[in-house]
């Protein structure tokens, strides 16, 4: 065991590594750094000075070279000018400008904990990721707060009578949410419990059931602070819906499988009644199965946690993302993706070693 | 003139139509609620041998459901036949209704057909023995035609998708054309947009682009995925964990991010997605001229030609695919020339063409994963054994033994797959990424129209509506072919 997890770890590093070096290459290429450049100075920058600003920071060497400098294991860049008044001045990756020579650092990368600096927020990436990651993670408790019940128990129900109307109309039910995506049925929820023109806000408000304009908030960024019913539930609703059709359907799976094997039928014709049968002997051996499927389907939800955010407008991870991604935010979204490659590994290793000791019949030798 | 009401002079019949709808979900609720607590009649054994129960109350409420749900139907069809006749007299249905005539005679004739010969018609006539796979292919095949039929030849869209009309910015569905002609069509049938462009219209046009793309990116993966992922499962060694670590390497990328990082302007002026278009697309050029030649390669004299025609034919769709203007890389400081314009015989355009890829790279891998283990399942059977045995080589067993053997996942597969990509293209669309942003597809549609949602939610609740159902629909026909193809 502590070799296959030893082993799992290697692979986890090296893809992590393949992943941020692929990141770091696209996001590195010349005319990136050129609408980098203009961003940062201005957009009506000659080839010349994009060349020089370039050069000055360290971006145009080799791109190896440029990794292991963000990695930590390649010295940092130093760059001797001359100012605009003639003064020599000397800038650098690891030390701010004017530091004496005896105090600047050598090197400085992830190895050393410095993730860089965001170019479009002017702040330090790694506190900036940890704050919009924490509130991710609050969207994540409740999305899987509401989704793992719900999906459980609707696979449960499903899968125990296989085939009955109950059966077929939740399976149905698990088939719709999984064929709506979170832009469909965000907009979809927007449109009815969130217009105060439009859907049921304004038939409430007009029988007098309501006081409040509309039912539910259709944006969440108040929500990262102060996460009321009214501005968190939509969100999480949507990210919850499609992720919960998936898990449903291999419960049923797992249920409906449980439900044959010949222990329950001895449970059955020894007279236990079938409540009995159902939450005592089959439920614990229907659970192993969506414990990994819930657990693969974290790295899903990523997904839906970023159109979510940008739908909502909840300034959490995925918008993020958003945002260093469609400014080529180098450093920020390098950040980004290791935060999420780490997450998606991290959970596929918990999921193998999670099974392993949920169900006695797998060893790994 | 008036604006178009929903049913216009069909209202009388929406009483009736509620009227059905909530009987029908109120005896489907109660139809649950009893199956959980009553238990059925006993089943009595009578003198001669046979067995009877009495359908007792569960019975009974399943022929109240049955017949509820009849009803529904039937008023239903009852607003379709009567809208083909009147038109907008009927409202906005009776004039969509009437708009798409042509979609509903090709389905009649289309199932018609299918049910006459659904015995010599293989898994494909199966299908019509379910009925959740019936209404899957229903839906399926409505957006099929649809798409074809507005997107290619001009039939059931109303107005130009990209022309704006002055005055009917945001206006409401069923709203009367400001200055039509007599030539024009009177409404906009589901309103206009934040751009004053008529929504009915841009819905059928993007349909086109979806029914288009979707089934096409999900080919190219399935060749990609099958042939890597015969030879690493039947082979297995070093070339598998090679293969699965690159595979895995794509699917630890959040898609949305790797969208990002492919899509943008900036990546597209360094030629990258041309690249992968080159390589991603030649796979299918492989993939048939080992099919062939592992098959015939003992009968040269047919060998050869069949493969000079396919492969000459394939070679020349490939180029054309991946070459425009004449290039099939064309940066600032260089080209690579491709084919000649002139012999261009597909013309897609760059923006479509780095959307197609980005999505064929991403489901590649996992139809590999899902090729790989089949291919491992099914290498240790008798047949394949046999085969090894008469000395066949080992791309002949795996492209004529194993790959036949494992059609029906596959294909049930394809079909989720189709559904999955298609939710994919409306991703990259909800974000602004590769196709322009006055592109009539569902995904920019949805997004142009999110900003007023709370206002005008016509403009994107239309395309979100469009899209649910055709994933919907191929999600139920996925279920369907399972059902079917484990009914053997």
């Amino acid at each position: 065991m502590g070799i296959f997890i030893l082993r799992r770890l290697g692979v986890m590093l090296l893809t992590a590594l393949c992943l941020t070096f692929i990141v770091f290459f696209l996001t590195n290429l010349y005319p990136n750094l050129e609408k980098l450049a203009k961003t940062q100075g201005n957009f009506r920058m000659s080839e010349e000075a994009v060349e020089s600003y370039l050069g000055d920071r360290g971006y145009l060497d080799a791109m190896p070279v440029k990794f292991g400098r963000w990695v930590g294991v390649v010295p940092g860049w130093v760059t001797e000018k001359v100012d605009d008044d003639g003064n020599p001045i000397v800038i650098g990756r690891c030390f701010a400008r004017n530091t004496p020579q005896d105090q600047r650092a050598k090197f400085c990368g992830v190895l050393q904990g410095h993730w860089g600096s965001s170019t479009v927020f002017k702040t330090d990436v790694g506190e900036l990721v940890m704050t919009r990651l924490g509130a991710t993670g609050k969207l994540m408790g409740f999305v899987l707060l509401l989704m793992v019940p719900m999906a459980l128990g609707v696979g449960v129900l499903a899968g125990m009578r296989e085939g009955s109307r109950l059966d077929r109309s939740l399976s149905t039910f698990s088939i719709a949410t999984t064929a709506t995506p979170e832009y469909v049925s965000g907009v979809i929820f927007i449109a009815l419990l969130a217009s105060s023109k439009n859907g049921l806000s304004p038939l409430l408000v007009d029988w007098g059931w309501m006081d409040a304009k509309t039912l539910f908030s259709g944006s969440a960024t108040r929500a990262v602070d102060d996460a009321t019913f009214k501005n968190f539930f939509l969100p999480v609703l949507t990210i919850s819906l499609y992720g919960m059709g998936y898990i449903a359907r291999m419960t049923r799976a797992s249920m409906t499988e449980v439900m044959t094997a010949q222990y329950i039928r001895t449970a059955r014709l020894k007279g236990v009644s079938f409540g009995n049968v159902v939450m005592k002997h089959a439920l614990r051996n229907a659970l192993i199965a969506p414990f990994t499927v819930i657990m693969l389907q974290i790295p899903w939800l990523l997904n839906g946690v970023v159109i979510v955010e940008t739908l909502f407008n909840y300034k959490g991870f995925g918008w993020l993302l958003v945002q260093a991604a469609s400014n080529n935010d180098i450093e920020l979204l390098l950040a980004v993706s290791v935060v999420s490659v780490v997450v998606v590994l991290l959970t596929q290793l918990i999921s193998d070693i999670g099974y392993v000791f949920l169900n006695p019949r797998i060893r790994i030798s | 003139m008036e604006p178009l009401t929903w049913t216009g002079s069909l209202s009388a019949l929406n009483l009736f139509f509620t009227l059905a709808v909530c009987l029908f979900a109120i005896l489907v609720v109660v139809q649950i609620v009893t199956s959980l607590f009553v238990t059925d009649e006993p089943i009595r054994v009578q003198s001669d041998g046979t067995a009877s129960s009495s359908a007792g109350v569960s019975g009974l409420i399943g022929t109240g459901v049955k017949f509820s749900f009849m009803l529904v139907i039937g008023i239903i069809l009852i607003y379709l036949v009567a809208g083909i006749v009147m038109g907008p007299k009927a409202g906005i249905f009776g004039g969509m209704a009437q708009q798409l005539l042509p979609v509903w005679i090709a389905m009649i004739v289309i199932f018609a057909a299918s049910f006459k010969f659904k015995r010599k018609l293989g898994l494909y006539g199966k299908l019509f023995d379910s009925t959740v796979g019936m209404i899957g292919f229903g839906i399926v095949l409505f957006w099929v035609l649809a798409g074809v039929m507005g997107g290619v030849f001009d039939m059931l869209v109303t107005h130009d998708s990209l022309s704006q009309t002055s005055g009917m910015k945001n206006k409401l569905p069923g709203t009367p054309l400001r200055g039509a002609e007599d030539g024009d069509y009177q409404w906009f049938l589901l309103g206009g947009d934040n751009l004053a462009r008529d929504v009915f219209s841009r819905l059928f046009k993007g349909a086109w682009i979806v029914v288009l793309i979707a089934p096409m990116a999900t080919l190219f993966a399935f060749m990609v995925g099958i042939t890597l992922g015969l030879p690493a499962g039947y082979y297995g060694g070093r070339l598998d964990t090679i293969l699965s670590f690159l595979a895995n390497l794509i699917l630890a990328f959040p898609v949305i991010l790797l969208f990002y990082l492919l899509v943008t302007p900036e990546i597209v002026a360094t030629g990258i997605p041309n690249y992968m278009a080159a390589v991603l697309f030649v796979f299918p050029l492989i993939f048939f001229a080992i099919l062939l030649n592992s098959r015939f390669y003992t009968q040269p004299s047919v060998r050869t030609p069949l493969l000079i025609v396919v492969l000459g034919v394939l070679a020349w769709a490939y180029l054309s695919l991946i070459s425009n203007d004449g290039a099939i890389v064309a940066t600032k400081t260089y080209w690579i020339p491709g084919l000649p314009a002139v012999l261009d015989g597909i013309n897609m355009p760059p923006a479509i063409l780095v959307v197609f890829v980005s999505v064929v790279f991403v489901n590649s891998p996992t139809v590999f994963r899902i090729v790989r283990g089949l291919a491992l399942d099914i290498k240790t059977r008798d047949y394949v054994a046999a085969a090894q045995t008469r000395g066949e080589g080992p791309w002949y067993i795996m492209l004529w033994e194993i790959l036949p053997n494992a059609r029906g996942p596959l294909i049930v597969d394809f079909c989720l797959r189709i559904g999955y990509t298609t939710i994919l293209l409306g991703t990259l669309g909800f974000f602004g990424l590769g196709l322009e942003s006055e592109s009539p597809d569902w995904g920019t549609t949805i997004n142009a129209g999110r900003r007023l949602l709370a206002l005008y939610p016509h403009a994107a609740i239309a395309p979100a509506l469009s899209l649910l159902t055709l994933v919907l629909g191929l999600n139920l026909l996925a279920d369907g072919l399972r059902e079917e193809s484990l009914r053997d």
